[in-house]
């Protein structure tokens, strides 16, 4: 595609919820209405300052927002880069999730639901909702896939000790896109009291776009810090892990207008846009990977939180106008970033945000002397036992 | 009460009839690809049946509870694709109409024409899609119409007033009156909801109302037949196929088809 021709607007899906040909509401008949109401309701809290003067209260006084931005000075000039991190790490519960969680159920109080559902791979959305949940009065149950349940048990127990009920979900591969099947099969039961707060920009319509305006957040104050240390110019490039896709819309939707490549990097094992087709799962038509006969294939990754076979509509569109590309690395180049980040810089990054380290370490020789910037999602701490068990005796 | 606005297909053309005899009409749901799929199809037939539902599989049928998700990831384990279950079906010598159940993915993926194509040389009539709701659904439904296979459109609980007459209209075959909030599945109670869907939908219309989700033995279904035209049994059907085998589902069929054909006042 011609350069000059790549759109660089941040879109409005309309009533048919697409970005481009990809978005839209496949939900059984039932969910209808709600996801109506749904958009309704946040389409008036949107534009209502009171609800936004609660929401910005709550992100800088529960949060800790604004989130910093750190020069890795170490490692950029390892790499021959320069590179600077924004800090959604050091958000309270430790990921860029809570920024949307309490965006949603603030609203879900708003609409006088009672009890909040939501999925969870890496454990991290399931901890702001429960967290959320605990902090405005309202019950939560989240569904987590039986595998990540091993796997992220320390985020299991902090979701219990928060008052939560965790439900594992046993079905199919029994990770994140099982849990997201459980979580819609209560939404389907419960509708009428429950809100589903949906941890990523997935799903029908208007939870893709009420996702990324919740997540915008870190693209604004992205864009005025980068300008503010580098002299009002804005990044080369700006790079984030994608699972479903949130934080990486998060940042990207302060740049869409800008000068900047923009880098979602996928898990070689759940390359949603890397290599699947266009389908349609989870209420939402986007790229999947799926069998010849439309059967979603299970995605493997080492990371919980990016073990997911689709990606958020939005993105499928940015792909496919080549507005940002959307690059793979394996598990091995994964475990490489983790240590790189941690013994260059001492920050121990999610093993989400591992796999963006991780691709710009290997693309640092094409872009020498660039400077990008990287958003790091989420902290490590949840991934250590991991890691543990990974790397074991190896380091020294 | 409005009469239908298109030209009813074979199934609706059916079910009509069927109804105006004063029977009330069964659909039993069978998931295709079981061990056994095709025996308990003719055994569902003779015993009753007015119509079978056949489920092709999906690997995230987010519309079906624990039963019939075993029975989608077994049938998928044991390798059914939605061309092996619409080959076999062609050899299925049964007189009453076929309806095919599948997600969407399924029909997307094969392409809106070529599938229909498949379900119509298949000798299957109707679908049902059931993440495919009526704003999502004009794109196939126009595949669908002119190749002549019948959609059927869901009705839920949920659905103001407002909308019922738009899902109506969109209908053909009948119009599947879900009969609670949740997924399919066995309960030991017919809904309230049941019921009261079903009286919803026959102030609007006179296509024949089915009340299917949650209608899990032959009590329930008579139950529902009170005010609907008939009934679809799901997973109640497929735990005796998983379970029993192909004869427990006949002669399951025929419990169900005895306590529909005796009206609940009667039986009191
Ligand atoms: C730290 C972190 N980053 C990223 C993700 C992936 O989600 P998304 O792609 O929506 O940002 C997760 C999900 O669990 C996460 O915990």
């Amino acid at each position: 595609m011609n350069p000059e021709q790549v759109p660089r607007e941040l879109l409005t899906p309309g009533a048919d919820g697409r970005f481009g040909e990809f978005g839209g509401r496949f939900v059984p008949e039932t969910l209808v209405p709600a996801c109506e109401e749904l958009e309704r309701a946040f389409n008036e809290a949107w534009s209502d300052s009171l609800f936004r003067t609660e929401l910005d209260d709550l992100l800088r006084e529960y949060a800790g927002r604004p989130s910093i931005l750190t020069e890795c000075h170490n490692l950029g000039a390892q790499l021959g880069i320069r590179l600077i991190l924004k800090r959604e790490d050091l958000n309270h519960t430790g990921s860029h999730k809570i920024n949307s969680v309490l965006g949603q159920v603030l609203l879900a109080k708003r609409m006088g639901k009672k009890r909040i559902i939501a999925e969870t791979g890496a454990g991290q959305h399931g901890v702001a909702s429960a967290t959320a949940a605990a902090l405005l009065g309202l019950e939560c149950k989240v569904y987590m896939g039986a595998v990540d349940i091993e796997r992220q048990s320390l985020n299991v127990f902090r979701m219990k000790l928060l008052g939560a009920t965790v439900e594992a979900a046993n079905s199919g591969s029994r990770t994140l896109k099982d849990a997201v099947n459980e979580a819609m099969r209560d939404w389907v039961a419960s509708v009428e009291t429950s809100y589903y707060c949906i941890g990523s920009v997935m799903g029908p319509h208007p939870y893709p776009f009420m996702v990324r305006q919740f997540q915008s957040v870190i693209g604004k104050e992205a864009r005025k810090q980068f300008q503010e240390i580098c002299d009002g110019s804005d990044p080369n490039i700006v790079v984030a892990c994608v699972g479903g896709g949130s934080n990486a819309m998060g940042i990207f939707s302060g740049f869409i207008d800008a000068d900047t490549r923009l880098v979602g990097v996928e898990p070689a094992g759940g390359a949603a846009v890397g290599r699947g087709t266009p389908g349609v799962v989870h209420g939402m038509k986007s790229y999947l990977m799926q069998d010849e006969y439309g059967q979603v294939q299970e995605a493997h990754s080492i990371s919980a939180g990016l073990d997911y076979p689709g990606v958020g509509p939005e993105h499928s569109y940015l792909a496919s106008v080549g507005r940002a590309e959307y690059p793979s690395v394996n598990d091995q180049e994964v475990i490489e970033g983790f240590k790189l980040l941690a013994r260059a810089e001492g920050i121990i990054p999610a093993l989400e945000c591992a796999h963006a380290v991780a691709w710009i370490a290997k693309e640092a020789p094409k872009i020498q002397g660039q400077t990008v910037l990287m958003n790091l999602s989420g902290r490590g701490d949840k991934d250590v036992a991991q890691m543990m068990t990974i790397l074991g005796d190896s380091l020294s | 009460m409005k009469s239908a606005q298109h030209k009813p297909g074979a199934l609706e053309t059916r079910l009509r009839q069927t109804r105006d005899t004063g029977r009330k009409i069964l659909v039993p749901y069978i998931t295709g690809g079981l061990t056994g799929w095709i025996d308990a199809i003719r055994g569902a037939a003779a015993n009753g049946a007015d119509a079978i539902e056949i489920g092709i599989p999906f690997s995230d049928p987010v519309m079906d509870g624990p039963i019939i998700q075993m029975a989608s990831e077994k049938a998928l384990r044991d390798g059914a694709t939605p061309i092996s279950i619409l080959h076999e079906l062609r050899g299925v010598d049964v007189s009453i109409p076929l309806i095919v159940m599948c997600y969407y993915n399924t029909v997307f993926r094969a392409g809106h024409t070529r599938f229909a194509n498949s379900l119509r040389e298949a000798g299957v009539v109707a679908a049902i899609v059931p993440d495919l709701p009526l704003e999502e659904s004009a794109h196939w439904c126009e595949s669908a119409d002119s190749i002549g296979i019948e959609t059927v459109m869901l009705a839920a609980p949920t659905a103001p007033d407002e909308r019922l007459p738009r899902v109506v209209e969109r209908a053909r075959g009948f119009v599947y009156a879900v009969g609670l909030l949740g997924v399919t599945g066995e309960r030991t109670e017919l809904a309230t909801t049941a019921v009261a869907m079903a009286t919803r939908l026959k102030k609007i219309t006179d296509m024949p109302v089915l009340v299917g989700v949650g209608v899990s033995n032959a009590a329930q279904a008579q139950q529902a037949c009170a005010v609907a035209d008939g009934v679809i049994q799901g997973a109640s059907v497929v735990r005796r196929l998983l379970d029993e085998g192909a004869d427990s589902v006949a002669q399951y069929v025929g419990e169900v088809r005895a306590a529909i054909d005796t009206p609940v006042s009667t039986n009191r």
